[in-house]
């Protein structure tokens, strides 16, 4: 996976050279010479530090700003606006260029709007509350009650790979799902492994990360992706741009600095 | 046929006539103008899917069973309930005035609260005083905040019941040697009730509507289902699948309760 993006990025690099990417995105944007990126609202951590995208703190916002550069924008160019979830599939003009809230690039979703190439590549994680003496198996899992984001493709995966033998609680955002959790309504979440560990580690007391599923293994890993209106002309120059990221290893570099390499979370088997 | 109903027989063709006109033109100005609008094409696409109405709807009637449980089992709870608030709302006695006053804080306090934040406030709060399971269910409290709100607003249409019957009734009651309990209940409410029975089935269809508000505390019912289905196919289908669920549901009981509304007033006049 990884050589055939960094061949294309090669490809891309060699055809388009360098200095297109300073031009590729003149008159796409929604306000010319700006580049406008939307988040959620809240920009939840470890995705964005203390809700202020601006700042370039925190992983999206530092992948973010380093696709400005790449595409030839200064920082001081980037205009960050918040959308919801449903604001940003809505049919319409959009009044953002790119999107950015770990949406996780689907083939369905693909119909309404454009995706980016994936920026980042999640394997899902179980958070559980004082699991001592839970063992990581799928055994295990199916008798727990779980809970999900509804947003998020946690459920589809709660209910194909681990299929519990009570019917999942569903709720709206990440912070209604550990309510329910310190509540005792729920006994484990399914989460992307970083939001998994910031919640383990901040949030959520007594809660550990019980494992992983290996993201290649499953058969369709959580890809990242950054969210344009359907047929956005921008598409190409932030696959261009994201492709050079990669190439370079910048994006690698984010990854490490913002989402550090999680430890000793198994895989579950 | 005399010459005056003859002419009454001719004005009732014409006013027909010119009702079916008007409505015809507004139909068509509608089905000829909104196609016209630039964004239609995408509307349709995201809200008028035929191939993603015809995948969910059986999903979605299975989940608005769910909604209409929740419903049948808060009715009987919500309506006597909200009779012993009225009645103590109506208490005369000095000695029994901390139930007047606890009555009036009750309805002011249930009626202020949106909806939404009494099923997020009892539904996440009190299971977090850590209640085991099975008694932290999100469907028991999530009731609960139903039947707090509700009941208010029965108790203030029961209240306003009570307190139309004619006062010559309280004292024919009294006249008969009827001691006050007695004139309450075989007097006074029976007659009470059957005139608000329209206004406490307007309550129902709203009660019925605001059943879907649990899905913000975790049960899995047909507006989450339909929430889910939009995160999953980036499509708004499923929501306009819902709304024709719950029409379904809610149009009969509003023609019924208009209809005993018109019955009650034709027998008074």
């Amino acid at each position: 996976m990884w050589k055939k993006l960094a061949a294309a990025a090669l490809g891309t690099v060699l055809i388009a050279g360098g200095a297109a990417a300073q031009s590729c995105a003149a008159g796409k944007t929604l306000t010319d010479g700006k580049l406008t990126i939307a988040t959620g609202n809240p920009a939840y951590y470890p995705w964005a530090i203390d809700d202020m995208p601006e700042t370039g703190q925190g992983f999206e916002p530092a992948v973010a700003y380093a696709l400005a550069m790449e595409m030839g924008f200064d920082a001081a160019d980037v205009v960050w606006t918040r959308t919801s979830f449903d604001q940003a599939i809505q049919p319409g003009a959009k009044d953002f260029d790119l999107n950015m809230q770990q949406f996780s690039i689907t083939t369905d979703r693909e119909k309404v709007v454009d995706f980016s190439e994936p920026y980042y590549t999640a394997p899902m994680a179980v958070l559980v509350r004082g699991g001592d003496g839970l063992e990581a198996s799928l055994a295990a899992l199916k008798e727990l009650k779980w809970g999900v984001v509804a947003t998020t493709t946690a459920l589809p995966v709660v209910m194909e790979k681990i299929a519990p033998t009570s019917s999942p609680l569903v709720y709206d955002d990440t912070a209604n799902v550990v309510e329910a959790m310190k509540a005792g309504q729920v006994d484990a979440a399914l989460f992307d492994l970083p939001t998994a560990l910031y919640l383990s580690a901040v949030v959520l007391e007594g809660g550990q990360v019980l494992g992983q599923f290996p993201a290649d293994e499953t058969d369709n890993p959580d890809h990242f992706g950054m969210l344009m209106s359907e047929g956005n002309p921008l598409k190409e120059c932030v696959d261009a741009a994201l492709a050079t990221l990669k190439e370079e290893g910048s994006l690698a570099g984010i990854e490490a600095e913002w989402l550090q390499e999680a430890t000793g979370v198994p895989l579950i088997k | 046929m005399n010459r005056r109903q003859a002419y009454e027989a001719a004005e009732r063709r014409r006013s027909l006539i010119v009702a079916g006109i008007s409505t015809l033109a507004v139909i068509l100005a509608i089905v000829l103008l909104v196609p016209l609008a630039p964004g239609w094409p995408q509307v349709k696409t995201s809200f008028f899917d035929g191939a993603v109405f015809a995948q969910t709807f059986p999903t979605l009637l299975r989940a608005f069973l769910v909604d209409v449980m929740i419903f049948a089992w808060s009715v009987p709870i919500i309506l006597v309930l909200g009779l012993a608030i009225a009645l103590a709302r109506g208490a005369q006695t000095p000695a029994l005035f901390p139930l007047r006053i606890f009555g009036a804080v009750y309805v002011d306090v249930f009626r202020g609260i949106p909806v939404v934040l009494t099923i997020y406030l009892i539904g996440f709060g009190v299971p977090g005083l850590g209640l085991p399971r099975p008694w932290n269910s999100p469907y028991i409290w999530g009731t609960v905040a139903l039947v707090l709100t509700y009941s208010a607003y029965v108790a203030e249409v029961l209240r306003s019941g009570i307190e139309s019957i004619h006062s010559s009734q309280r004292n024919a009651a009294v006249c008969l040697g009827l001691n006050a309990g007695d004139t309450m209940r075989y007097v006074i409410l029976p007659q009470a009730i059957r005139r608000v029975v329209p206004a406490n089935m307007n309550m129902l269809v709203a009660l019925q509507k605001d059943v879907a508000l649990l899905s913000f505390i975790g049960p899995v019912e047909i507006l989450r289902q339909a929430g889910i289905y939009k995160s999953l196919l980036a499509n708004f289908t499923p929501y306009v699948v819902a709304a024709i669920i719950f029409l379904m549901v809610t149009v009969p009981a509003t023609r019924y309760a208009d209809y005993l509304l018109n019955r009650d007033r034709n027998a008074r006049s």
